[in-house]
């Protein structure tokens, strides 16, 4: 068709409506369809539409479950070559983590709108163990293929979340002339992404842990969250 | 101690010989030459005599030449170098990737397996050398996870011995 047009020629339709197989597949029941539609067209136009074939343009197409595996070597590869990107821009350990930090930052924003959508049907958390957990096992099972080994409170404002061997870090040893860098700022930053973007403001860190009885160290990541989002979670009621 | 040695039961023929003429048995050393030539690895995994590190060098440069040699040397077309070295007191195995980088180990005669160490030593190089960040290329490796991997892997080759 007109695969290669994004946008419509017509001036009178913005939006094209989606198919009827489109509807049903995203919201089970009509009641939610109708609601999603409104706007747009009226309940009987799109019950009685026909099929018109292929939506045309990327963003009328249902969006789809994407790929739940990808290669464990080319993401290594990709993100070693991340990190010997920032290396030769950064000045300093923390300024190089902060970098890696920020790289993740936007894969956390775009994490939290996909998986709202994909798996928790665009409900948003508003409550801080509510999007813990949404991190804990959504974010990690879709990024890493299993939940976090643990979620620990620390203090009042600062919880951490484990992890006995972060995939990001499996190739990498850090040689010792760059003391304590820790490659995982990168998952710190999409965990901060994550929390920023749903509404969280919060400080991440990641930093490794000897753990006893383990030949690898564990690696921790530190959220601390800023004194209004407290606030907020005390005045909704512990 | 030929009674002795001969009294184990299912004693295996190169055990037998190694542990006839005093040597340790299993893999010796391994060593990594990359494409110019120059030695990138080298550790010892059993008892033996370790030479200075300038004698490493040499030595490794010498086998890479002799590798090459080889080729040119072969009557037929085809010829992929030297894969096996048999002496009196040990064997050495080697393989070169399709990159130029050779992979050889010494081990006592007759060991078995050793093709197979070696293509899980190359599988160990391309995960923790290969994707590590901090490696800088055709450089001495440096990196612990791989050190600590390939430990693991002679030392479960030489407890099957």
């Amino acid at each position: 068709g007109n695969g290669g047009r994004r946008y419509s020629s017509k001036a009178e339709t913005v939006w094209r409506p989606l198919s009827t197989q489109g509807a049903r597949r995203h919201f089970p029941q009509n009641k939610n369809a109708t609601k999603a539609l409104r706007g747009r067209h009226t309940v009987s136009s799109v019950m009685t539409q026909r099929q018109q074939g292929p939506p045309a343009s990327i963003v009328d197409r249902p969006l789809t479950k994407g790929r739940s595996e990808v290669s464990l070597s080319a993401f290594s590869f990709l993100f070693s070559e991340i990190v010997q990107y920032h290396r030769t821009r950064a000045s300093s350990i923390r300024e190089l983590e902060h970098k890696l930090e920020e790289a993740g930052q936007g894969v956390g924003a775009r994490m939290l709108e996909v998986l709202s959508y994909r798996e928790k049907g665009n409900r948003r958390e508003i409550r801080l163990q509510g999007i813990l957990q949404f991190i804990n096992t959504n974010v990690w099972r879709c990024l890493f293929g299993k939940s976090a080994d643990s979620l620990e409170i620390y203090n009042d404002d600062e919880y951490v979340l484990s992890d006995r061997s972060l995939l990001v870090n499996r190739f990498i040893s850090v040689p010792k002339d760059l003391g304590d860098l820790n490659c995982a700022a990168f998952v710190a930053g999409v965990v901060k992404g994550v929390l920023e973007d749903a509404g969280f403001s919060a400080e991440v860190s990641a930093y490794y842990t000897v753990a006893e009885g383990q030949a690898r160290p564990r690696t921790n990541i530190l959220m601390k969250f800023a004194p209004e989002v407290l606030e907020r979670e005390q005045r909704l009621g512990v | 101690s030929w009674t002795r040695i001969a009294g184990r039961i299912g004693a295996v023929p190169h055990t037998m010989a190694a542990m006839a003429a005093g040597l340790p048995l299993g893999v010796y050393s391994v060593w990594i030459i990359n494409k110019s030539g120059g030695l990138i690895f080298q550790r010892n995994y059993a008892d033996i005599d370790t030479n200075d590190t300038n004698e490493t060098l040499r030595l490794a440069s010498i086998w890479h030449s002799l590798h090459a040699i080889s080729i040119q040397l072969s009557p037929v077309p085809g010829c992929t170098g030297i894969e096996l070295l048999e002496t009196d007191k040990f064997d050495l195995h080697c393989i070169q990737t399709l990159t130029g980088t050779k992979f050889f180990v010494t081990a006592s005669p007759k060991t078995i397996g050793l093709e197979h160490l070696l293509h899980t030593i190359y599988d160990l190089y391309s995960d923790f050398v290969m994707k590590n960040p901090f490696y800088e290329m055709e450089m001495p490796v440096r990196c612990e996870l791989f050190e600590h991997n390939l430990q693991s892997a002679c030392e479960m080759m030489n407890a099957r011995a």
